[in-house]
């Protein structure tokens, strides 16, 4: 199968397109250039495996949560691509992504993931691997303060994502062995458990692409 | 050469397509002004969030009502600025993907220049050069247009816009959201004698404006009144004659020193009854012809944006693929399109 993902919603910008089981990344830090970076690194990953739009299967999208514009910003590319193409969508959560991405590099199993959401909150979400190589996610992702974060079952955790370095003292619990906060999510990531979300039939089409961003309440005040 | 225009720099998305040996084909609109009500003003985030969700729904709308294929567009034009960040983004980084998945050339158009050549999507437009009068929520201002792409600001506002001023005078009278049309309407029953306001910056030479002292005078007018409803028309006919009126010594200024006699008005206040009037007296006056794009072309839309890109790509203008945004961009800064790959 043949599958283009990409992925905006951090400080990190990144394409990946996903040939069976082999992989062409393309990923940058970029702080407030996934702008100008997204385009040009679909395009340079598509022309590496000299492919077209046409010849695909599919698009995977890091649908959030995330940075209200990063995420924004790959929501409406893969609208595009998936409107102009006709090509269904796999919206992937990044902290899903992040779980898949930590398990792969540290072969652990119960992750919970704290993904930075400013105002001193984190997105939240716990996943434990899952046998088809994606991540299975137990209860709901959350916007919380890192105290009221909490773990689904017993077991031994690992902590995963950016959260964890601002608020591993808050967000520490007895079952937690140990914590990583340099995997974010990636296009490859977001590409993997797009085609297992292919495999299952969980794809949309470009209208139903829409950012998550758990937080909603963002309107401070009415003006009278 | 088919262009699709999508337009999202503020609460209004618009998209359009723009053919051209048929001209428009079609145009939709979805404003939040509803969503936006609630807070007296457009909430930046919200109309982010909107955007995203009605661009795709609107797209297929556009292209039902046009009849055609989605594979027939020949490039595409997005709003890239001036704007609120955010909600240009969703238009911009839709349009350069669509562009970009067609295999067609994009163009990343000034919103300005979209109003500008508005009055060109209409049966008989003006030749070049003429002068235009840009008054809208964001914006007040005279530019001498040569061409696509040729502008020079004559004179602009210093503080507040003429719509915002519109709307903040509103708000003081209760008027509800969005206040510049409702604040028109209760002009309307206003006893024209009962009071005078300013003029300001009219009593001296310069095609400059300036608003925010109209609205603190409405203010401290209002006030001293018995908040009756007689009052409050009275104060809305002696703001909006202010207004209007000052708009119309600038507009005679600017076409005096120009020697040009066409003169366009673009922009939201641009549907103001009492303001075509009178601009249309002045412009015969002058031995001249005001030029009014249809009401609703004068707020925002995708057809104005569709159309500058379609001059724009007709001159050979191709982008490369950086998503374009930026919510500040001097107009005077745009350049004549020409076969040359903006980057």
């Amino acid at each position: 199968m043949k599958l283009l993902a990409l992925e905006t919603s951090t400080e990190a910008c990144s394409a990946a397109l996903l040939l069976d089981d082999h992989v062409i990344e393309r990923y940058q830090w970029a702080p407030r250039g996934h702008a100008n970076l997204i385009l040009p690194m679909l395009d340079a990953v598509l022309a590496e495996a000299g492919l077209s739009l046409g010849q695909l299967d599919a698009l995977a999208v890091g649908r959030g949560p995330g940075a209200f514009t990063g995420v924004r910003i790959a929501i409406a590319v893969a609208q595009g691509i998936a409107f102009a193409t006709g090509l269904p969508v796999a919206p992937i959560s990044t902290l899903a992504a992040i779980a898949w991405e930590t398990g792969r590099r540290q072969g652990v199993d119960r992750i919970a993931v704290a993904l930075d959401a400013r105002l001193e909150e984190v997105y939240w979400g716990t996943y434990r691997a899952a046998a088809d190589g994606g991540v299975l996610l137990l209860g709901e992702e959350r916007v919380c303060s890192p105290e009221q974060a909490s773990l689904p079952e017993v077991g031994e955790w690992v902590g995963a994502g950016n959260g964890w370095a601002l608020y591993a003292d808050c967000l520490s619990r007895p079952a937690l062995k140990t914590w990583w906060s340099d995997y974010g999510p990636t296009a490859e990531a977001v590409a993997r458990l797009g085609a297992l979300a292919y495999r299952q039939g969980r794809l949309v089409g470009a209208e139903q692409v829409l950012p998550v961003y758990l937080r909603d309440e963002v309107v401070k005040q009415r003006s009278c | 050469m088919l262009v699709l225009g999508i337009e999202t720099s503020c609460d209004e998305t618009g998209l359009a397509l723009y053919d051209g040996d048929c001209g428009l084909l079609a145009h939709v609109l979805y404003s939040q002004v509803e969503l936006h009500a609630d807070y007296g003003g457009v909430v930046p985030e919200l109309a982010s969030r909107d955007h995203v969700r009605k661009a795709i729904p609107l797209l297929r709308e556009l292209f039902r009502q046009a009849g055609i294929d989605a594979g027939a567009v020949d490039g595409v034009a997005y709003t890239a600025g001036p704007g609120l960040i955010g909600a240009l983004l969703v238009g911009a980084a839709l349009g350069r993907s669509l562009a970009w998945a067609w295999g067609v050339p994009a163009v990343a158009v000034h919103h300005l220049e979209g109003h500008l050549l508005a009055p060109l999507l209409d049966a008989e437009p003006p030749a070049f050069p003429f002068i235009a009068l840009l008054v809208s929520g964001g914006h007040t201002l005279l530019v001498w247009v040569g061409g696509v792409g040729e502008y020079r600001i004559l004179g602009e506002s210093v503080d507040d816009a003429a719509g915002e001023a519109f709307d903040k005078t509103a708000k003081l009278l209760n008027l509800p959201y969005p206040g510049g049309p409702a604040l028109a309407r209760l002009a309307e029953q206003g006893n024209p004698d009962r009071l005078r306001f300013p003029r300001p910056m009219t009593e001296r030479p310069g095609l400059d404006f300036s608003f925010s002292g109209l609205k603190t005078f409405a203010l401290n007018t209002w006030r001293s009144l018995e908040p009756s409803p007689d009052n409050a028309a009275a104060v809305a006919r002696a703001f909006e004659d202010a207004v209007v009126d000052t708009l119309v010594i600038k507009c005679r200024r600017a076409l005096r020193q120009t020697g040009i006699g066409r003169l366009v008005v673009a922009g939201g206040v641009g549907a103001n009854r009492r303001l075509r009037e009178h601009l249309r007296e002045l412009a015969v006056a002058e031995g001249g012809r005001a030029y009014f794009p249809r009401p609703e072309f004068c707020t925002d839309n995708g057809a104005m944006i569709a159309y500058a890109g379609y001059r724009r790509l007709l001159a050979g203008q191709c982008d490369d693929l950086a998503i374009r945004a930026t919510a500040r961009w001097p107009l005077d800064s745009l350049q004549p399109p020409g076969p040359v790959v903006q980057s």
